[in-house]
């Protein structure tokens, strides 16, 4: 579904991907592990529009997505769940939802799908109401989600979802994601977390310093040695 | 109550409804763009010389010539941003301030050229309604009432449609509207647009009672600004209250002493209430 | 160093024999470029370092007026009336200055309060039409050749007194800009938080620059009330005024010590230009070209003719 071929970005003269190259086919969950500044956001926005590819190829079944910009790529059917929510926080819950259908192909249908994401967060139902800004970090998180998936994406793209939510939050949220996997979306998520992500997905990539430097199916990967010392502490 | 000054505060009111329009305008282009439009009022300038052109030296009927107005304003909207905002958006606010100050240079002076510095005035009286003790304008009447019906369009329009969620929602936070499907340029554009539609209602409103003539903007300019300090920059619920409030002060500063003073005692109790709140008085 | 002493010390000679080489009219010139230079030159003392004020308009209206009452109204001498109007316009910008700084009203907010109150002393000098004569303006009574009236038909003396003011403020920018207090109001520019966390006394050192720019302002108001012998509302007070002081500290290029100066070479020769070109023909017709100008500058050259040219030079000595 999407494939992404020598990616290479940067911010004015600083380097932030180097020849990244992944791959996620329809209806599976990919992970894209690393640390603090390895570059997962900036892969995130390159995807999603928000930051132009230096070098590389973008395709999305078969459509190329070089150089088109962010509103394109909504069009296209990639919805982009930034990092730390970045929910309007004056605007309520619904309103939120709203602009999510902003597109002109997903307003016939905002009643519909409003129903269905209230299904799927029924807290977000309870507070429709609310102003964004006011509700507890999970519940932003959910909105953040649900907000994204009002444009009934096909690949949807989570940029550290489990940024500063309590642990046990953190596990709610991840159940969410595994329900929408359910549902039949295809998921690229970007996560520090590394340990839950690899429970969550079924492939994952890490990412050090804007480089590839392991691939391999979510299983192998929890048991390989460097990943267990260097990002799970064991 | 003294009959006089009870008829100073009700136009005071009526005073403040305009007042408030243009306020709205004012900071809706601001929490949007995030630019002043230091030239404001003179895009009502604008509005009122092509009211009286229309009306007077081509005969149109006054609804008429007022439709047309409202639409020519808004277009000077979109061609301000276009030209003149757009280049200086990424600029330091000082350069923003002055490209609109440019503008209200030379938005003054070619309406030197064109019209002179007569006073000009449309000519057509409406007659006063006599409530009891009191005269009330019925031309302030109906700027009032159109006001409303404008602001309240405005609220209608803000909170219903999807342009309009996506205005309110940019002003929170620009960068991730792409991820909406939004078109920054498009939204500030229509925001323009409507920022000039507004400032042309004000001036369909304010042809009727006051002469147009190239430095009128100068006469309500520095009360917008004060409004806007007042209510806090971008705050439009704010901005009407510090509307009405700048209008009352204005219309018993007016009663009391004279109307070139009163906007004297309007700035000085403006800093005055600065001391009390530093980021206006109504500010979140 | 010293190379640079020697370098203005040729350009002071040279510019001490001006008013003996240049016939009438071109000296009118020169003292205007002199003391608009020294009022550009205050502006851009608070305008380098972010504190941009569209109100400089209300300090020179207030300076210009003060002088010119009182010698018409008590025969006071413009050498006391002068400071008389510098301690009202101190105190004026500490009345507007305090509250705005101490509530750190900043950026639009500051300009906006800035806007009003130049437009606001305009309305006051109308209003009080009795004394000031109002849109028409005053003219100070004229009583020949006086120095201690500061008049003076002839205009050499006039041009001294002008030249002399355009070096101190140049002098004082220089002072001011060396040392701790410069550098402190950088931080400030820069972020308030930050400086103020520092240590430094974020309204005072505000204050401070405010109300030195200010002054000065005055000063150039009320020479230019004893030079022109007229003074009206529209050429010392008013959002007008306000806006071309800005305009021109911006064009030449207020980070530079000769900038604000080059601004009013450039906005002088502009105005004279188009009046010599349009007359009384088509009364707006200046300003409108002026108008278009400042926004040409504003958009394409925002760091006005000194920043272009340094940049030039920058460039070239790069490529070297």
């Amino acid at each position: 579904m999407l494939s992404i071929a020598g990616l290479s970005a940067e911010y004015g003269s600083f380097r932030a991907l180097f020849d990244v190259s992944l791959e996620v086919a329809a209806g599976e969950a990919v992970a894209v592990l690393g640390p603090n500044g390895a570059g997962k956001t900036t892969l995130m926005r390159v995807i999603s529009g928000m930051l132009r590819a230096a070098a590389g190829e973008l395709t999305f079944d078969g459509a190329s997505l070089n150089g088109l910009k962010a509103p394109r790529i909504v069009a296209a059917g990639i919805a982009h769940v930034p990092e730390n929510r970045r929910l309007f926080a004056r605007l309520t819950v619904e309103e939120n939802l709203r602009m999510g259908a902003f597109l002109p192909a997903a307003r016939p249908h905002f009643a519909e799908r409003l129903a269905w994401v209230f299904e799927l967060f029924p807290r977000l139902k309870e507070r429709r109401g609310q102003l964004a800004g006011t509700m507890s970090g999970g519940e932003q998180q959910m909105c953040a989600i649900g907000r994204a998936l009002m444009s009934k994406p096909r690949l949807l793209l989570l940029d550290e979802p489990s940024a500063g939510l309590a642990p046990l939050v953190v596990e709610q949220v991840f159940d969410l994601v595994r329900r929408i996997r359910r549902e039949g979306f295809t998921v690229l998520i970007v996560e520090q977390n590394v340990q839950q992500a690899l429970e969550l997905v079924d492939r994952a990539y890490l990412l050090e310093a804007g480089h590839i430097t392991l691939s391999g199916a979510a299983r192998e990967l929890l048991q390989n040695d460097v990943v267990r010392r260097s990002y799970m502490g064991l | 109550m003294d009959m006089f000054l009870f008829e100073a505060m009700i136009n005071g009111v009526l005073l403040g409804g305009v007042l408030a329009l243009l306020a709205l305008g004012l900071n809706l282009i601001f929490g949007v763009i995030d630019v002043v439009w230091i030239c404001y009022a003179e895009l009502v300038m604008c509005g009122m010389y092509a009211i009286y052109w229309l009306t007077a030296y081509f005969g149109w009927p006054f609804v008429l010539s007022c439709a047309v107005a409202l639409a020519a304003v808004a277009a000077l909207g979109v061609v301000l941003h276009l030209l003149v905002i757009q280049p200086v958006l990424r600029s330091p606010p000082i350069n923003q301030l002055l490209a609109t100050g440019g503008v209200l240079f030379f938005l003054q002076s070619f309406a030197t050229l064109l019209f002179g510095t007569d006073f000009r005035n449309l000519g057509i009286r409406l007659p006063a309604l006599e409530l009891g003790d009191i005269f009330l304008s019925v031309s302030r009447l109906l700027a009032f009432a159109a006001a409303i019906i404008g602001a309240l369009g405005l609220w209608l329009f803000l909170s219903r449609t999807y342009i309009g969620t996506a205005i309110r929602a940019i002003a929170q936070d620009r960068d991730i509207m792409g991820l909406m499907g939004v078109d920054e340029r498009r939204i500030y554009l229509i925001t323009s647009a409507i920022g000039g539609a507004l400032a042309g209602l004000g001036s369909c409103l304010l042809v009727l009672q006051y002469d147009v003539h190239p430095f009128i903007g100068l006469t309500f300019g520095p009360i917008l600004f004060m409004i806007c300090v007042l209510g806090g920059l971008g705050n439009m619920l704010g901005g009407v209250l510090a509307a009405f409030v700048m209008g009352q002060i204005i219309a018993i500063g007016g009663y009391f002493y004279s109307i070139e003073l009163a906007d004297v005692l309007a700035f000085a109790l403006f800093i005055g209430l600065i001391f009390l709140r530093p980021q206006g008085i109504f500010s979140r | 160093m010293t190379r640079q002493v020697a370098l203005w010390a040729v350009l002071i000679a040279a510019l001490c024999t001006v008013p003996f080489m240049l016939p009438s009219y071109f000296l009118h010139i020169a003292i205007q470029v002199l003391l608009w230079g020294f009022i550009f030159t205050a502006w851009s003392m608070m305008g380098r370092f972010g504190l941009v004020s569209l109100g400089h308009g209300a300090f020179m209206g207030v300076g210009a007026y003060t002088s010119a009452l009182l010698w018409n109204l008590y025969g006071l001498t413009p050498w006391l009336g002068i400071p008389a109007g510098v301690v009202l316009t101190v105190l004026l910008a500490l009345v507007i200055g305090y509250p705005c700084f101490h509530l750190r009203i900043v950026g639009h907010y500051f300009a906006l309060v800035t806007l009003a109150l130049s437009q606001v002393v305009a309305l006051i000098v109308i209003a009080a039409r009795d004394l000031t004569g109002g849109s028409l303006g005053m003219t100070p009574r004229a009583v020949g050749h006086s120095v201690a009236a500061l008049q003076f038909p002839e205009r050499v003396q006039f041009y001294f007194i002008a030249l002399g003011l355009w070096l101190i403020v140049l002098a004082i920018r220089h002072w001011a800009g060396r040392g701790m207090r410069s550098a402190a109001l950088t931080a400030v520019g820069e972020d308030e938080t930050a400086a103020a966390a520092l240590g430094i006394d974020v309204l005072r050192e505000k204050l401070r620059v405010t109300v030195i720019s200010a002054a000065i302002t005055a000063v150039g108001g009320s020479v230019f009330v004893q030079y022109l012998m007229y003074v009206n509302p529209e050429t010392v007070s008013g959002v007008g005024i306000s806006l071309q002081i800005v305009f021109a500290s911006i064009a030449g290029g207020m980070y530079g010590a000769l900038g604000p100066t080059v601004g009013a070479l450039l906005t002088l020769s502009l105005t004279e230009g188009l009046r010599i070109a349009f007359g009384t023909s088509f009364i707006g017709a200046a300003n409108t070209i002026y108008g278009i100008l400042l926004i040409l500058f504003i958009v394409f050259m925002p760091r006005g003719l000194l920043g272009v040219i340094e940049d030039a030079l920058a460039r070239r000595r790069a490529g070297s």
